[in-house]
């Protein structure tokens, strides 16, 4: 393994130079546009042997990777916030034609008013839409998910499309060093896609057909399914990517304190790192504090939640995200999650990061500061002093 | 952890220098971690633009802005206030590119001459070798490890032999 300072998006590219998709169609898009550039250039100097197909649009971008996909070949493609939006029509033709599409967005505000920082509004506002999505901390694990989210979509129960997220500007621009591992070793690990998903003369089928109500239903329920035995897939992923590049990875969550904690914040992204270093700096100070990072999305990580918040006092949801007129997409999914499972301790959302607003060391202390505490406020937004309901 | 924050014009690469330092010093060793990251956004040639660089011996969890700086370093000498101190760590210096400034905790070395000697258009590797001179995070063979891995070929030669001389004269 060669160890490269690279920031999220190059390390996402070297990700994807080892997993060698077949086919990449992108168009560019800030904070997404490094990851397209250095593919072109890796396509260029030969070093990755994809076509490269410059389209005209995001909804261009992913009918593209589609008809790849159905050609039964590897696709690729990459966006962020207008452009994800801009597709939004063709995620769902994507999972409902069961395409193993592995696409990376860079989180990013959605308009108006125009802003190009990052928060996670764009992917939230489409869990609805089949796909799996998972969301990075780092620049490693960008570059891990790159391989693992083949892995993971492409096998034969899953069929379904991957999202990876990775947080704009604070994952996607931000350096650090990475372990690149050998193509040896990432051919060992990735295979290269099968399937019998696809347009064949010697097999035609009948593919993006219609269905009517009673099959339609059935369809639909099959994808669901799918996307839940995606849960004991991500485990096995883990597990060999682990036995080849010795990375572990920890499924659907990351828990860190959390067997012994009072208090919890839950979170996604980039920001989990300042909340665990928080939480050793308050447990010095003796508070019973922990974190857990949703990694995935899609799966939601119904029962791992609860399982890890069985023993919590109370629990917080930071997340980048409004559903206007309600509460954080994620908070609602975590509450479901805990209700589901007949627990109802406080649990409290902070709402941070909108348009790439700082969220400060100082700000994850208040939090903790506050589930302890408790307060009236079930919603509330970090650094805005007004009631917000 | 070591936080420096650097200041500079859109234009005159402080976010290179402060990646260059990061890659410097995380190659280092195992136990030697680096994050770098630019304020974020478009940048406009000639607008004041803000870096950061974080070191560390364990992986760097913080990835928000530096509020408290070890090391300011100013690229262009307008960008310097005199609220720049609160900014400061106790112990906390200011390096600035300039022939003369003085003041509580700043250190001056003019950066733009030595620079206009070597024919190079911006002091940013220039106050990467001061930095490395008055702070020892970073030895000048692992700078230049750095430019060789990620400057551009062309530029490399000029670049090193920039840091070689910064040290040398601030070392006198």
């Amino acid at each position: 393994m060669a160890k490269k300072f690279l920031s999220g998006d190059e390390a996402f590219a070297e990700g994807i130079r080892l997993a060698k998709p077949d086919v990449i169609s992108a168009y560019p898009i800030t904070p997404q546009t490094i990851v397209v550039e250095r593919l072109s250039e890796m396509v260029e100097d030969g070093s990755l042997k994809s076509e490269f197909i410059h389209v005209e649009s995001e909804h261009s971008a992913l009918s593209c990777a589609m008809g790849a996909s159905a050609a039964g070949v590897r696709a690729f493609t990459a966006t962020s916030s207008q452009g994800l939006l801009y597709m939004a029509e063709c995620l769902t033709y994507a999972s409902g034609g069961r395409f193993p599409i592995v696409m990376m967005n860079a989180n990013r505000a959605t308009a108006l008013p125009w802003n190009i920082y990052g928060d996670q509004r764009d992917s939230l506002s489409l869990l609805d839409s089949g796909w799996i999505q998972a969301y990075a901390e780092n620049a490693q694990e960008s570059l891990d998910l790159a391989l693992m989210s083949y892995y993971i979509a492409e096998n034969e129960k899953v069929s379904t499309p991957f999202m990876v997220n990775l947080d704009g500007f604070i994952v996607t621009h931000t350096y650090e060093e990475v372990d690149v591992p050998e193509v040896s070793l990432a051919e060992k690990y990735l295979p290269p896609y099968q399937t019998k998903n696809k347009l064949d003369l010697d097999e035609p089928k009948n593919m993006a057909f219609s269905a009517g109500p009673d099959h339609n239903y059935i369809f639909k329920f099959k994808e669901h399914r799918a996307m839940l035995d995606a849960v004991p897939v991500i485990d096995q992923a883990e597990k060999k990517f682990a036995e080849i590049f010795g990375r572990k990875y920890t499924g659907l969550i990351e828990t860190y304190l959390t067997e012994d904690a009072d208090h919890v914040i839950i979170t996604l992204g980039s920001i989990a790192g300042l909340c665990r270093e928080t939480a050793d700096k308050l447990r010095a100070e003796g508070k019973k504090v922990g974190v857990i990072r949703i990694r995935y999305m899609r799966p939601f990580p119904v029962k791992e939640l609860a399982e890890a918040l069985k023993n919590v006092k109370s629990a917080a949801v930071l997340e980048k995200d409004i559903s206007f007129g309600n509460e954080g997409t994620v908070y609602t999914n975590v509450n479901s999650a805990l209700f589901r499972n007949g627990m109802l301790i406080p649990v409290y959302n902070f709402i941070g990061g909108l348009g790439g607003r700082n969220i400060s060391p100082g700000d994850i202390e208040n939090i903790f500061e506050t589930i302890e505490n408790g307060t009236s406020e079930k919603v509330n937004f970090i650094g805005i002093e007004v009631n917000p309901q | 952890m070591t936080e420096i924050l650097w200041l500079g014009r859109g234009g005159q690469g402080a976010f290179t220098a402060a990646k260059l330092l990061g890659a410097a010093y995380s190659a280092k060793g195992e136990e030697y971690f680096a994050l770098a990251f630019p304020s974020f956004g478009p940048e406009r040639r000639g607008a004041p633009v803000r870096a950061f660089t974080k070191l560390d011996s364990k992986p760097v969890l913080d990835r928000s802005e530096t509020e408290k700086a070890d090391y300011i370093i100013i690229l262009d000498e307008t960008l310097y206030s005199e609220g720049l101190g609160a900014m400061l760590r106790d112990g906390g210096k200011i390096l600035i590119n300039s022939k003369s400034r003085t003041g509580e905790n700043i250190i001056a070395f003019d950066g733009n001459s030595l620079a206009a000697e070597l024919k190079l258009p911006t002091a940013n590797t220039v106050m990467l070798g001061f930095l490395s001179a008055v702070s020892g995070k970073v030895s000048e063979e692992e700078i230049c490890f750095s430019i060789d891995n990620y400057m551009p070929e062309k530029i490399r030669e000029k670049n090193k032999l920039a840091i070689r001389r910064t040290i040398e004269e601030a070392s006198e």
